[in-house]
């Protein structure tokens, strides 16, 4: 039980460490130098310009906690549904639809300061948890899959929020009028002690979304019977639970966060809603934060900040002549090797076998009894 | 009337990628393997074919989109061995991992892209694949020009490729073994299947299949390789074999209404009745029917019942 413990920890640090190592012979194999990312990472982590060219910078900072505001609340809704046996691949329309709800509250409800982010952030997780019901409902009734509906309901989505968002009048087609700045997430406190980034107060409902996932997760009842209904759904029946209910709760809950992301990048990040051509993927960052977490609140809000610093180390990287996309690159072999985490366990035993260790992986692999 | 005849090539131009890659998808789903990949794989096959036509023009014009789609069938399958490998040997769940590669083709494609032509994009080629016009058959009233008539050889690809695969599935000892992968993969061990075996062929299958349909996409209806080039046809392909129900004919009739529904798209505005459409209802219009489809076919047994399963061959 303990070894099987210490696993769960070992296997996402592994995957993350396989994955920059991948990345780095994908640069050498391409002619680049992998140097230039490690020192973009480095600078993004802490704003300090290791080549010593120029002197410390925050705002590379304040960029980096920015990037991991988002997709560490897609990775709590994906982390949700996945306690609970569900797989939210639609928190990224669950994202676009809690920003067009965000969108439409900032530019027609009159509200003071304050008040009217709190009324836009509330609304977007509404829409979001709206928008969630629809997979769950029918995942609940008609048992049909929620990965197909969610896949099909983010393209739905898309088409959708970019329609609704040009009837808010638009003079280029690409965004809505600007924001009233009551409205707005902005922060000027914020901006000038990281030298004018754009962090904002966005970091507040996702420092209190982590401890909320935390408590109703493992303090609550409420936790426990989701948390049942996803190891067991028979056993959970058998003991009672409504399991249809809480599937469909789940969902809610889980698209409430993926809601809220599109709030906190709508008011946040910017002050406007915007058109757009095709998804950012917020939500399949989600999936990679989720998985790296290990679907645990401290483990998401980790992993967040490293996916975080990895989205905002793009701009830096292509400026050290790296294309940007080495990011994701990074990001899809690190999901690949924890969805792999049965061939790492086998050759970490393989390793520690001198050791005298545990045969658990041999016995899941269905090798050797 | 004339303004179906009109539609119509442009309807089975869209229509060819779509049934392609969803028969990829139905050699993958039917030996027990959700993938849910075909997007990516169909933007690594894109990117691949332009890229090969791109630089093959000025040596072999006329031929160069030919080679460009075979290379980016090849690279589709290659690509494919990923999903293969994690869910196969290493019992990934199989949505996590079509999942990574799909992020793993957008980052791979344009990657390459800026290494390879220094910019986000493929360069742009010059013809890509060319329209054909069948002499004699063009003259007959109706089906000439709508079937004959200034067409893409690929709807051709794509209707002989549903023939194969009806065949392939239903009609060889391969077929029976491959669905009873997807079916009951023990019992097919128990009869000496090989289970792997049979679902590393059905995921190549889909990565060759989904390849090509890119390849035939980008070079049909783009002038390069963008990160949007593919924009969610994959997933249409994916919403095709639900609403095809899982078989060949169901895919080829699914696809020809979502390649029509797209090409509506365009001629909305001359169409009474639908003219006052917004162009974004025609987008999301296949994604709203598969589910509509989903809810339909529920409580059914339809598709590949083991499909998504991770195979335990200790269970009963």
């Amino acid at each position: 039980m303990k070894s099987s413990k210490r696993l769960q920890l070992i296997v996402p640090i592994i995957a993350v460490l396989l994955g920059f190592v991948l990345g780095a012979i994908v640069i050498t194999i391409t002619g680049k130098s992998p140097g230039g990312m490690f020192l973009a990472m480095g600078r993004t982590l802490t704003g300090i310009d290791f080549t010593g060219r120029t002197g410390i910078n925050l705002r590379y900072v304040g960029e980096f906690i920015l990037q991991a505001l988002p997709i560490t609340l897609t990775g709590l809704a994906v982390a949700f549904a996945f306690r609970t046996g569900l797989f939210n691949i639609g928190a990224e329309g669950q994202l676009m639809v809690g920003s067009l709800a965000a969108v439409a509250v900032a530019l027609m409800v009159k509200a003071p300061p304050v008040i009217h982010p709190i009324i836009g952030i509330l609304a977007a997780m509404a829409a979001g948890a709206l928008w969630a019901s629809i997979p769950g409902l029918l995942k609940a009734r008609f048992n049909v899959h929620e990965v197909v509906v969610s896949i099909m309901m983010n393209y739905t989505a898309l088409h959708f929020v970019n329609w609704s968002l040009l009837q808010f009048g638009s003079v280029d087609r690409v965004k809505t009028p600007e924001f009233p700045p009551s409205a707005t997430l902005k922060s000027e406190f914020l901006a000038n002690l990281t030298n004018g980034s754009r962090l904002n107060w966005g970091i507040i409902p996702v420092i209190l979304a982590v401890i909320i996932f935390w408590f109703v997760v493992e303090k609550t009842t409420f936790g426990y019977r989701l948390r049942a209904v996803g190891f067991n759904k028979d056993a959970a029946r058998y003991a009672g639970m409504k399991v249809e209910q809480n599937i469909v709760l789940s969902m809610m809950i889980s698209g409430a966060f993926a809601g809220l992301a599109g709030a906190v990048i709508t008011l946040g990040t910017f002050n406007f809603g915007r058109v757009l051509p095709s998804f950012e993927g917020y939500g399949m960052d989600g999936i990679a934060v989720a998985l790296v977490g290990g679907n645990h609140a401290l483990g998401v809000f980790l992993s967040g900040l490293l996916f975080g610093m990895l989205k905002a180390a793009q701009p830096l990287m292509q400026s050290q002549g790296i294309p940007r996309e080495i990011a994701s690159i990074i990001q899809a072999s690190i999901v690949l090797f924890v969805a792999m985490k049965l061939g790492i366990e086998a050759a970490l035993e393989f390793f520690t076998r001198k050791n005298g260790n545990s045969r658990i992986v041999s016995r899941k692999m269905g090798g050797k009894k | 009337m004339n303004l179906l005849i009109n539609m119509f090539p442009i309807a089975l131009m869209f229509a060819a990628p779509i049934v392609i890659a969803a028969l990829g998808g139905l050699f993958s789903e039917r030996s027990g393997i959700v993938n849910v990949a075909l997007e990516g794989i169909m933007m690594v096959g894109g990117f691949a074919a332009a890229t090969v036509t791109v630089m093959l023009e000025p040596v072999l014009p006329g031929w160069a989109p030919w080679i460009g789609m075979l290379v980016g069938l090849l690279s589709g399958m290659i690509f494919s061995l990923l999903h293969a490998l994690a869910s196969v040997n290493f019992k990934a769940d199989q949505v996590v991992s079509g999942t990574a590669l799909n992020i793993l083709a957008g980052g791979l494609t344009v990657y390459l892209a800026q290494i390879i032509f220094r910019q986000q994009r493929t360069k742009a080629f010059t013809t890509g694949l060319a329209k054909i016009t069948i002499p004699g058959l063009k003259d007959i009233p109706i089906l000439g020009p709508t079937l004959f008539d200034h067409v893409y050889p690929t709807f051709y690809v794509a209707l002989l490729l549903v023939v194969l695969t009806w065949f392939i599935v239903y009609k060889t000892p391969f077929g029976l073994r491959l669905r009873a992968c997807g079916e009951h993969p023990q019992a097919a061990a128990s009869m000496g299947i090989n289970v792997y075996r049979m679902r590393y062929l059905g995921v190549m299958a889909s990565g060759l299949l989904a390849g090509l349909a890119g390849g035939v996409m980008v070079l049909t209806q783009d002038i390069q390789y963008t990160l949007t080039s593919i924009h969610g046809t994959g997933f249409i392909a994916l919403g095709s074999l639900i609403f095809g129900k899982w078989s060949p004919w169901g895919v080829l009739g699914a696809g020809l209404f979502f390649g029509f529904s797209q090409a509506l798209s365009y001629y909305a505005k001359d169409i009474p009745f639908m003219a006052t459409l917004p162009q974004e209802f025609f987008y999301l219009f296949p994604y709203v029917l598969t589910i509509i489809a989903l809810i339909l076919f529920s409580g059914k047994a339809v598709g590949p019942k083991a499909a998504g399963e991770i195979y335990d061959p200790g269970k009963r």
